[in-house]
């Protein structure tokens, strides 16, 4: 194969040829020193890529992969969703959410339970969706559920500034949405796993630019690789980090150069920042992060959804066994969970780490084959 | 925790491209990347353009990582 | 779980355990407990396959078939993987209030073909009107019967290690088609259904091949879940090639965005069988020989362990668990 500009690229396939993931194994094997060591990847597109790919498997037995706290729907704390099912049982309320969001547990019941039971839930490919159905249903309320981190986030700015545009009366959301930097800080602060560097997430840094890791290298000493999410992307990744392992080194670097500029998308922000103000967020597992949520500025308060309806939320009641809190710090994989694949399966989730896509539970779950036994 | 994909912008009407991922057509949001070009890839997560895609640097990405791939195959050979 | 959820409809884990633990459980017969896509059934000296199949689809019409069409193939489908010949056909129709009779033409006519090419007559047949609101414009229910030969005898307990696992061709085509059909995606492909009847195929297997082991059609819940049906309670396990199982780029670039599968996507035009390793060449030229069978590929093969597990050998070389369906696949962020 000789690389050349063609129709046919699609920018995927190319990342994902054997020949190419072959050789950058040979490199990885080539500078491998034997030393333990613990890469964790923040964001769970990285977990997802690396079990469907089968990357664990491949690389040296001293490296090991940690997955992070980077799956929008696992850190979200258990009495958001309650406050979405409590608006779902709301008559005039429609809910137009991603699909991620729809089977995850809340104390007493579950957005999919909701829907079976006549509440009015939409999935949406495109938050913008939500602005159709909020214009074919005037007489009702169509709430958003905003979850997801910076790459997400703009996008519903977007959406909430049309909808300003628009004018329209009937059309909130119910912001949870989250950034990364505190959290991340919050998770070396508590200092529970040795992490020896980090495979930062490519599509959070696409917006924020690579700045944001700064802190990391220099404070904690820990190095940084941002990185795309195929085969290639993420072996190189792992090279990346090694090098600097190898080397003492803590700097942050990009290996995810044809997605991620320096700068980050500077509209993408502007819109954020006009949109979002930082507020005080508590995540699933962690507690409290100060200034790691994003809350509906002043300016578009007649979007947020809490400004317009009033919540009255049940006592929430976390799920006794359940340590996705754990497993998204690094502390626990869900090896540990007495309830993993007996209570708890993804038909059956218990914690919201089993629902997701990305969740490490349901990760394991799907990939691992001796796990279920 | 993002799902986003590389995407070839087909057809723009205001804030709405036409992009394409082998043969799939699909319709992205613009704002956030307000000068793209017909031609031009860009990054899409759930339903909006969130970046450019710099086609100079996945080009030189494969590159690179084709002539790793040739040395170890030659030397392979050898 | 207390309430029916759509996912319960999915073809995956949820429509297993219902069938087990409620179906199952209360009918409870022979020709039943197989859960083959027709029940067997020993009439005079006689093997009868007799099956049922209620289609459910939204739109009606897509690209590369419709709702009348899918109903005819799918029974002829279901009866054709037991090795039977399908012959007759009933056609019950649940037909909401207000749907347009040209439309209804339509779909009959397009029974009528499908039935034609397949053999098969359709022989008797039901009408109920509901409401308007209480159905999507309109169900179809078909049920079938055919005959099996005499020497036929498909079994999983025939499967060796070392079996060949063979798909007749490009996977996820119908779904694909389907989810580019709707609206509320709108995604542009140029993608068709790949609806069609198998029963040419399967008889001529039959005839000439010996060591068909088992056949079947993955439908909702796609190749993953098929492949997982087999393994399921038996001593072997299946390992299956990424690089090899057929898909078309487009189907990919469908899928990728919304987070979806192909290897979970319904088809409604292949076969998936497997053969004694000494004849995969020769199955492979046979279903070559048909247009929906030009792409037919060796995928997989049996093996002895892990048992009752399918791994896939990823490209990169490693090899990890393909799982059955869970839950309804939606359209995610993350
Ligand atoms: S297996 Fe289930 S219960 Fe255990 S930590 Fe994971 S989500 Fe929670």
């Amino acid at each position: 194969m000789t690389i050349e500009k063609s129709d046919s690229m699609n920018y995927i396939e190319e990342y994902r040829d054997s020949k190419i993931t072959r050789a950058i194994l040979q490199e990885i094997f080539r500078h491998n020193k034997f030393i333990n060591t613990n890469y964790m990847e923040i964001c769970g597109g990285h977990t997802v890529a690396i079990f469907k790919h089968g990357l664990r498997d491949t690389l040296p037995a001293n490296i090991k992969l940690l997955s992070g706290p980077g799956c929008p729907v696992c850190v979200t704390d258990i009495s958001f969703i309650d406050e979405a099912i409590e608006l779902a049982k709301k008559k005039n309320v429609i809910i137009a959410t991603f699909g991620d969001m729809l089977r995850v547990p809340g104390s007493y019941s579950s957005l999919m339970k909701e829907k079976s039971t006549g509440a009015d839930i939409r999935i949406c490919y495109s938050a913008m969706d939500s602005l159709k159905i909020a214009e074919n249903n005037p007489d009702k309320e169509v709430v958003f559920i905003g979850v997801g981190f910076e790459t997400t986030a703009p996008a519903i700015g977007v959406t909430i500034k049309t909808a300003k545009q628009k004018r329209l009366q009937n059309f909130s959301v119910l912001s949870s949405h989250k950034t990364m930097p505190n959290a991340i800080r919050a998770l070396l602060d508590a200092d529970e796993v040795a992490i020896n560097g980090f495979i930062c997430p490519g599509h959070v840094s696409a917006i924020t630019g690579t700045t944001m890791y700064d802190f990391v290298a220099k404070e904690y000493n820990i190095p940084c690789v941002i990185s795309g999410f195929e085969p290639s992307d993420i072996l190189e990744t792992i090279l990346m980090l090694m090098k600097q392992t190898n080397t003492g080194e803590a700097k942050v670097e990009n290996q995810y150069t044809r997605g991620v500029k320096k700068e980050g998308n500077l509209k993408a922000l502007e819109i954020l920042n006009d949109v979002f103000v930082p507020i005080d967020i508590k995540w699933r597992g962690i507690g409290l992060i100060p200034s790691s949520g994003l809350g509906i500025s002043r300016r578009y308060s007649e979007f947020d959804t809490r400004k317009k309806i009033k919540i009255d939320l049940p006592l929430p009641k976390e799920i006794s066994g359940c340590i996705c809190g754990e497993i998204m710090r690094g502390v626990k994989t869900p090896k540990d969970c007495t309830l993993f694949a007996k209570v708890c399966n993804p038909e059956n989730p218990q914690g919201a780490c089993m629902v997701s896509a990305e969740g490490s539970c349901g990760t394991y779950y799907r990939y691992m084959p001796d796990m279920k036994k | 925790m993002c799902l986003a994909i590389p995407m070839k912008i087909i057809k723009i009407e205001d804030n709405l491209a036409t992009a394409e991922i082998s043969g799939a057509k699909y319709k992205a949001n613009i704002d956030l990347v307000p000068d793209v070009k017909i031609g031009e890839y860009i990054i899409v997560h759930a339903g909006f353009a969130i970046e450019k895609l710099d086609e100079e640097s996945a080009m030189e990405t494969l590159r690179i990582w084709q002539d790793v791939a040739d040395f170890h195959d030659n030397r392979e050979k050898r | 779980m207390d309430k029916i959820l759509k996912a319960h409809g999915s073809g995956g884990k949820y429509t297993h355990d219902l069938i087990k633990n409620l179906f199952v459980k209360h009918f409870c017969n022979d020709p039943l407990s197989e859960l083959q896509d027709s029940a067997i059934l020993n009439f005079s000296g006689n093997k009868f396959a007799f099956t049922t199949d209620s289609h459910v689809i939204r739109p009606l019409f897509f690209p590369g078939g419709d709702i009348g069409k899918l109903a005819v193939c799918g029974t002829v489908n279901d009866l054709a993987v037991c090795g039977a010949k399908p012959l007759w056909l009933s056609c019950g129709m649940i037909i909401e209030e207000g749907f347009e009779i040209a439309n209804l033409e339509k779909i009959v006519i397009s029974m009528q073909k499908a039935a034609e090419e397949s053999g098969v007559i359709i022989v008797t047949g039901d009408t109920k009107v509901v409401e308007s609101g209480s159905a999507d414009g309109l169900y179809i229910n078909t049920s079938g019967v055919g005959v099996i030969p005499d020497n036929v005898e498909l079994s999983l307990k025939n499967v060796q290690p070392g079996d060949s696992i063979i798909i007749s061709g490009n996977i996820g085509e119908h779904a694909s088609a389907i989810i580019s059909a709707r609206e509320e995606f709108n995604i542009e492909t140029e993608l068709e259904s790949d609806c069609a009847s198998l029963n040419s195929l399967t008889e001529l297997l039959i005839k000439k091949i010996d060591t068909i082991r088992i056949m079947r059609d993955p439908t909702r819940g796609g190749l993953a879940t098929t492949l997982n049906e087999f393994v399921e309670n038996q001593k072997f396990g299946i390992r299956v090639f990424e690089e090899n199982i057929p898909i078309r780029n487009e189907v990919i670039g469908l899928c990728e965005p919304l987070g979806f599968d192909p290897l979970y996507l319904a088809n409604e035009g292949k076969l998936l069988c497997i053969v004694g390793q000494d004849d995969a060449n020769k199955v492979l030229q046979i279903l070559r020989s048909f247009s929906i069978g030009k792409n037919a590929c060796i995928i997989g093969e049996v093996i002895d362990n892990p048992n009752g597990r399918v791994l896939l050998k990823t490209r990169i070389g490693s090899d990890r668990v393909l799982d059955m369906l869970t839950g309804e696949m939606l359209p995610r962020i993350c």
